[in-house]
């Protein structure tokens, strides 16, 4: 990044809902402030011209989940001189890794017709487990001002701030009962990272993990407390596996509770 | 003459595809439109899961329209269960919709089509050119993102809505302080009708098959059944009787023709044109104001519709919290049985067909959802053939932008078609 010019700014889709790009054109506030800041370089879902590479700052929405991505990330790496995850498929596979937990044959002769149009991987992944990343901003979808945080932040050469604590934490400070004491409600906000605004226990139900595991996460200790507070036979697993599932700890915590009914 | 035209990925659209039209003799030989979307098989990894998941995964189809997935799928195994929730929570959730078509329809009219009509590439150079349009965009869009914060926690993903209700009543203080805002909203949406009347649409009719939800009471969104132009009234029940859908080849995305094998068209002039006699007072005024009554058939002109549409949910919305008040449970107590269900609901960009089988624990057996780009492909294909003559004459780049055009209209979400553009045409040997 040079002082005669703004940073180019790409923003790259891989398989994902799109939800996360949405964060970025959500900036209602910000967005003009952001397009004076940096020169919007590559965004398809937002304009059709396309300045070449390299860019400064490369933003991947979405896993990794056919081959042609697997290729296509390697070359995006190259372009880039920062590569950041925006969003939880792109920092740990996503809602989509539900399918790294089945048969994905099965899978695909459930949802079409002609099995053999389709190519994909058995395992939808992170985009670090492929190539190597600079930042990773969790959430589905993320925070949109996390993501004008580490930009802002690397224009002022400094370290994003960004939550590592617990959604517990935000919990607490919203003044909310705990569900998980209090009602026995299966509750993933002691292991899982800040971020959202513990937005479900604000609507009195569980926290389902969107932001993946905090790193203090207490994961042996969590996981037979969360088995027994289950209402229906496998809610620990499930709740473990909704949209955070391939996270590592949230994996770990799943085959702990797995293993002990085996 | 246009031949051998490549965009890498169409632009200002939800997701990514590509468009393929060989020339041959001065003449179009075959035309795709290629869904390259990776699949993400939710119909598959569903089977298991127990129902009150169902909304929370399913939103995650679309980050656009999550509220259609959510609203479509609690509906859905409502049917299953065989049970009717209150009216107070069917007033949120017709609210909750009205907050994502304000969000959905001003990024789309604003921010994707409206550069196409008024010659730039984007909305930032558009707002380079014209700021007061971008910026009470922006503020139209905000409006309608904060509606949903406020009922479901946040704009994107909402937590708030479950099988049976809602987790927990959205605040009615909140929603009463944002009635100023939404009083604006409704101001700039009737200018925006204005504004989006004087644009130039190229001129381009088709005789179309429209299908969409319909209520005998209100311009249908959330319930109802469904009007096809062509088969009349279809309960939810017998939708994929009338529509089954096939899997093409050269597409991640499942197509969907009609009962008789022809395309079909879901979207707002779907609605539009089988809804108009529904519309509140509001937004029938304004329509006739602009003469837009129906019939109208140009693609393009979805965009007309759309602020016409921004216009009745902002009105709505406006009744709707006026008319709020919340009491006892917030959801019903689940009586699970096995059972099926389906539900159609119109999300932004379309018609929204979901259908579940649950056991008697409450756990899924089957799903079955078609979104609306899906059902759109083959209706898209079809017009880029009756387009290709016109387009066929013009200059490289004019012919690749009223191609691209013509989808970016329908407003097609391919993340959610699965399950879409790199505009390719070659002149075969």
């Amino acid at each position: 990044m040079t002082a005669s010019r703004k940073p180019t700014v790409a923003v790259y889709k891989f398989s994902s809902c799109d939800g996360c790009q949405l964060g970025l054109l959500n900036l209602e506030d910000e967005l003009l402030d952001l397009v004076g800041l940096v020169e919007i370089a590559f965004f398809l879902e937002a304009r059709r011209q396309v300045q070449p590479g390299p860019y400064d700052i490369g933003l991947v929405e979405g896993s990794v989940s056919t081959e042609e991505e697997v290729e296509r990330i390697k070359k995006i790496r190259e372009e880039c001189g920062l590569l950041i995850t925006i969003g939880t498929c792109a920092t740990a596979g996503g809602v989509q890794a539900l399918r790294n937990f089945g048969n994905l044959e099965q899978l695909t002769d459930i949802v079409y017709q002609h099995p053999e149009y389709i190519h994909a991987l058995p395992h939808s992944t992170a985009v670090a487990e492929h190539v190597d990343v600079d930042l990773e901003i969790w959430g589905c979808p993320v925070n949109k001002y996390q993501v004008a945080e580490a930009i802002a932040a690397l224009l002022q050469k400094r370290k994003p701030r960004l939550p590592e604590y617990s959604v517990c934490l935000e919990c607490k400070l919203q003044g909310n009962t705990c569900i998980l004491v209090a009602n026995g409600t299966p509750c993933l906000g002691p292991i899982t990272r800040a971020g959202c605004g513990a937005i479900c226990p604000n609507m009195n139900r569980g926290c389902y993990g969107c932001f993946g595991p905090c790193p203090s996460a207490e994961i042996e200790a969590f996981a037979p407390v969360l088995k027994s507070l289950e209402r229906y036979p496998g809610e620990a697993v499930h709740l473990l596996r909704t949209i955070s599932g391939n996270a590592p700890a949230f994996r770990q915590a799943a085959e702990i509770i797995l293993d002990k009914e085996a | 003459m246009a031949k051998t035209i490549e965009v890498p990925a169409l632009a200002r659209v939800e997701g990514e595809g590509g468009l393929y039209i060989a020339v041959k003799d001065g003449e179009a030989r075959e035309i795709r439109v290629d869904i390259y979307e990776p699949p993400r098989f939710f119909e598959g990894f569903l089977q298991g899961r127990f129902l009150q998941d169902v909304p929370d995964i399913t939103a995650r189809i679309c980050g656009i329209c999550p509220v259609a997935y959510q609203m479509s799928s609690v509906r859905a195994l409502e049917n299953a269960l065989d049970i009717t929730v209150s009216d107070q929570v069917r007033l949120m959730r017709n609210l909750l919709y009205c907050a994502e078509f304000i969000e959905s329809h001003v990024l789309h009219i604003f921010m994707l089509q409206a550069p196409d009509l008024t010659g730039h590439e984007s909305v930032i150079t558009l707002a380079q050119d014209a700021p007061e349009v971008v910026t009470d965009a922006l503020r139209s869009k905000k409006i309608g993102n904060t509606l949903l914060r406020v009922i479901g926690g946040r704009s994107v993903h909402p937590v708030n809505a479950c099988v049976g209700g809602w987790y927990r009543w959205p605040d009615a203080e909140e929603l009463n302080a944002m009635l100023p805002d939404l009083e604006w909203g409704l101001e700039h949406a009737i200018e925006s009708v204005r504004w989006a009347a004087t644009l130039p649409y190229p001129d381009f009719e088709v005789d179309y098959e429209f299908v969409a939800t319909h209520n005998d009471s209100e311009y249908g969104i959330l319930d109802g059944g469904i009007l096809s132009s062509k088969y009349g009234s279809i309960e939810e029940k017998d939708f994929e009787k009338y529509f089954p859908e096939t899997h093409v080849s050269h597409s991640n995305a499942v197509h969907s023709h009609d009962q008789d094998g022809n395309p079909y068209f879901v979207g707002p002039l779907a609605r539009y044109n089988l809804n108009f006699e529904q519309l509140g007072k509001t937004a029938q005024k304004i329509a006739k104001e602009i003469k837009a009554v129906p019939p109208l058939n140009n693609p393009y002109k979805s965009l007309i519709a759309r602020t016409i549409e921004v216009v009745e949910v902002y009105d709505r919305a406006i009744r709707l919290i006026k008319e709020y008040k919340p009491k006892g449970p917030s959801a019903l107590k689940l009586e699970l049985k096995a059972g099926e269900g389906a539900a159609a609901s119109e999300a932004p960009r379309g018609l929204l067909y979901h259908r579940y089988q649950v056991d008697k624990d409450g756990f899924i057996q089957k799903a079955q959802i078609m979104p609306p780009t899906a059902q759109n492909l083959a209706r898209m294909e079809a017009d880029l053939w009756q387009l290709s003559p016109m387009v066929l004459k013009m200059e490289h780049e004019e012919a690749t932008l009223t191609c691209e055009h013509l989808l970016r209209a329908y407003d097609p979400c391919i993340s959610c078609a699965t399950h879409f553009l790199t505009l390719t045409m070659e002149e075969l040997d």
